[in-house]
């Protein structure tokens, strides 16, 4: 196992899917010549060249449409957008094209594509630009939502992605690029629309993603000073949605916590706690508790944004609760 | 007799360039943090443009927005506090630097969104002219933002409906690191208003008296009832988009171009040699802005940070 950033894992998934098929490319607003705004393509350009590695205009919607028409017609595009907040300029193509042609023409449009953004607040980025709308996309049938937590997951997740004929946004955490992990050596693949256990535990089983999974087992870590174990599923895809382990863990601790980054209303937690209880009611011990963000779009102040967000002590008082 | 205009305007640019090194220093120091789009290269577009406008006339520009906070009248304390995220920062440290606005001063903000300002503008120009007010909403954006379908629709439609709005493309020659010779079909960026049928017009964004003509002339028109207008004013962002920025699009020689010729020096050379201005009346006015600045800082550091509770304040007007 080699230890590498997530920044790296996602670059090497690229890569080394650009190096096994020439029909992918990547697209999106300074992925050339600046590197990747997050450097995550530093060096495709001179490897690649600019056929292969395209800057585009400041043109979301362009940027989508296009990557849709052209793995439509043969390509297997990855748009990057800038961070997710600018998905909402391209949200016709994402949500009414890229979701809907396969199906609406009767299976005859395939299109390979995977959509990749940073998502995730904490930065001090303002309203604008600091939302985590990854469960908004997770609504529409037609698109599959991929969020891993994990280096190792990023990478295999992103091959996969990358490999598959379905139209895929691929959610990244902006405040993760540095995060190291243990990444296996050479080629794999993990796949899609697959729920992983991330840490074992009997007493309370929490459910989370992306960037919440570090926070998760930061939480399990000191909780386990006290005595308590939690079980830590990773949905790493929240469309398609893999209850399976979620269920078994449930069934062994009977109780949950589910924690996500993005504002409580609606959410996932709504989401997989309704699940929980319409396929594991007869084991239900107490009440799932729910961790997410405040109901406010995020302020520039940092102590105030920081106040928003869900915090690793939120996570362990959730805990401390199901477990009263 | 020294023209006071000229010394007012040479004290908004100078200012300017001092709120913005000092921007830099704080964010370095961890005292600012998100994201921090200088102005600095530029200050002769925004001063130019608000040394025409009349108080009625609307502004909105883009996240650059500093400058436009210094020209529309900003006290500087209540900018420097922003940026700080302060509770006495204009946007109460809930926006940032790229948020700064003041509708008192009919100065509309700091949009972060590239080319989302641009519908709003139309807007604000729709209610000014359905309401028979004698306003003119200006909007600035960057060359790069031209490529986003905000524009064309925002500058369509406000055409189409003959509204009192002028378009200000400010011109810096990159769109983070993409110049529009690689990003938009025509470089000459007045063709895309061509194309709307609009009068344009272009001119040296480093030229702050030219600026400041040529907006006058269009805003006149404009209130004599032609419907939009366009300019690009050509200028040059002397430092990275944003801090960080790598600069691999550009080389340190074409930034000393500018940099040598630079819209304050120019200025102030004008302003000596065919104004009769003596140096060190200038020299005053800068010691000044620097004093101003430096006071912004301190009312800033003393300031309280935003109390919890203001977490959940505004969210809705009727809660
Ligand atoms: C819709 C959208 N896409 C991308 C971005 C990221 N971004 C911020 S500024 C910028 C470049 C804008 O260039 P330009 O309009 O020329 O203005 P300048 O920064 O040069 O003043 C980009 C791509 C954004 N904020 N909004």
């Amino acid at each position: 196992m080699a230890i590498i950033t997530m920044r790296e894992a996602i670059s090497q998934a690229i890569w080394e899917e650009m190096e096994r098929d020439e029909k992918v490319f990547i697209m999106g607003e300074e992925v050339g010549v600046w590197g990747g705004t997050y450097a995550v393509t530093k060096g495709f350009l001179d490897h690649f060249g600019e056929e292969r590695v395209r800057d585009t205009p400041i043109a979301e919607s362009a940027i989508v449409g296009s990557a849709i028409g052209a793995a439509l017609n043969g390509l297997r595009p990855i748009a990057e957008l800038m961070t997710i907040n600018f998905a909402f300029v391209a949200m016709d193509q994402i949500v009414n094209q890229a979701a809907k042609l396969h199906y609406m023409f009767g299976g005859q449009m395939v299109l390979p594509l995977v959509i990749r953004a940073p998502s995730g607040g904490g930065r001090q980025l303002g309203a604008t630009h600091s939302q985590t709308p990854d469960v908004i996309f997770a609504h529409f049938p037609g698109l599959k939502v991929v969020a891993p937590g994990t280096p190792a997951d990023a990478k295999g997740l992103l091959k996969s992605a990358i490999r598959s004929d379905d139209p895929i946004l691929f959610i990244e955490n902006a405040t993760l690029y540095q995060m190291r992990g243990e990444v296996p050596e050479g080629e794999y693949t993990i796949p899609i629309g697959k729920s992983t256990v991330q840490r074992v535990g009997k007493d309370v089983t929490i459910v989370t993603y992306s960037k919440m999974v570090k926070y998760c087992l930061d939480a399990a870590e000191q909780l386990a000073k006290d005595g308590i174990e939690v079980e830590i599923v990773d949905l790493r895809s929240l469309r398609p949605l893999d209850m399976g382990p979620v269920i078994t863990s449930f069934k062994k601790t009977n109780r949950a916590v589910i924690v996500e980054e993005s504002w409580l209303s609606y959410g996932i937690g709504a989401e997989v706690s309704t699940r929980i209880y319409e396929e594991a009611f007869d084991y239900v011990d107490t009440p799932i508790q729910r961790v997410a963000q405040k109901e406010v779009p995020l302020p520039y102040n940092r102590h105030l944004e920081q106040l928003a967000l869900p915090q690793i002590a939120d996570i362990i008082q959730a805990v401390k609760e199901v477990l009263r | 007799m020294v023209n006071g205009e000229y010394l007012d305007i040479y004290k908004q640019m100078v200012l300017i360039r001092h709120l913005e090194e000092k921007a830099a220093e704080l964010y370095q120091a961890g005292k600012v943090g998100g994201f921090l789009h200088l102005y600095i290269g530029e200050e002769a577009v925004s001063t130019g443009i608000l040394a025409a406008r009349e108080e009625r006339d609307h502004v909105i520009t883009a996240y650059r927005d500093h400058g436009v906070a210094v020209n529309a009248g900003i006290p500087v304390n209540q900018i420097v506090a922003e940026l700080m995220g302060k509770a006495t920062g204009i946007s109460k440290g809930r926006g940032g630097s790229m948020h700064m606005a003041d509708i008192t001063r009919n100065f509309w903000g700091g949009h972060a969104i590239v080319g989302a300002h641009i519908p709003i503008a139309t807007g604000l120009a729709l209610a000014d002219k359905m309401e028979k007010r004698d306003a003119v909403t200006i909007c600035m954006f960057g060359e790069g933002a031209t490529n986003i379908g905000f524009f064309h629709e925002g500058v369509n439609m406000a055409m189409v409906w003959k509204l009192p709005v002028l378009w200000i493309c400010e011109n810096n020659q990159y769109g983070m690191g993409t110049s529009p010779e690689r990003a938009s079909a025509v470089s000459n960026i007045i063709q895309k208003a061509c194309g709307y049928g609009m009068p344009a017009y272009d001119v040296d964004g480093m030229d702050v008296l030219a600026v400041r003509d040529i907006v006058a002339a269009r805003l006149q028109e404009i209130r004599e009832g032609s419907g939009p207008q366009f300019v690009e004013a050509r200028t040059y962002r002397f430092k990275g988009h944003s801090m960080g920025d790598p600069e691999r699009y550009r080389s340190k020689d074409e930034v000393k171009k500018y940099v040598e010729n630079g819209p304050i020096d120019r200025f102030r050379k004008f302003l000596i040699q065919k104004e009769g201005v003596q140096e060190k009346r200038l020299d005053e006015i800068d010691e000044e802005a620097a004093q101003e600045i430096m006071e912004a800082v301190e009312f800033a550091d003393n300031s309280p940070e935003p109390a919890d509770e203001d977490l959940f304040r505004n969210i809705y007007v009727e809660e």
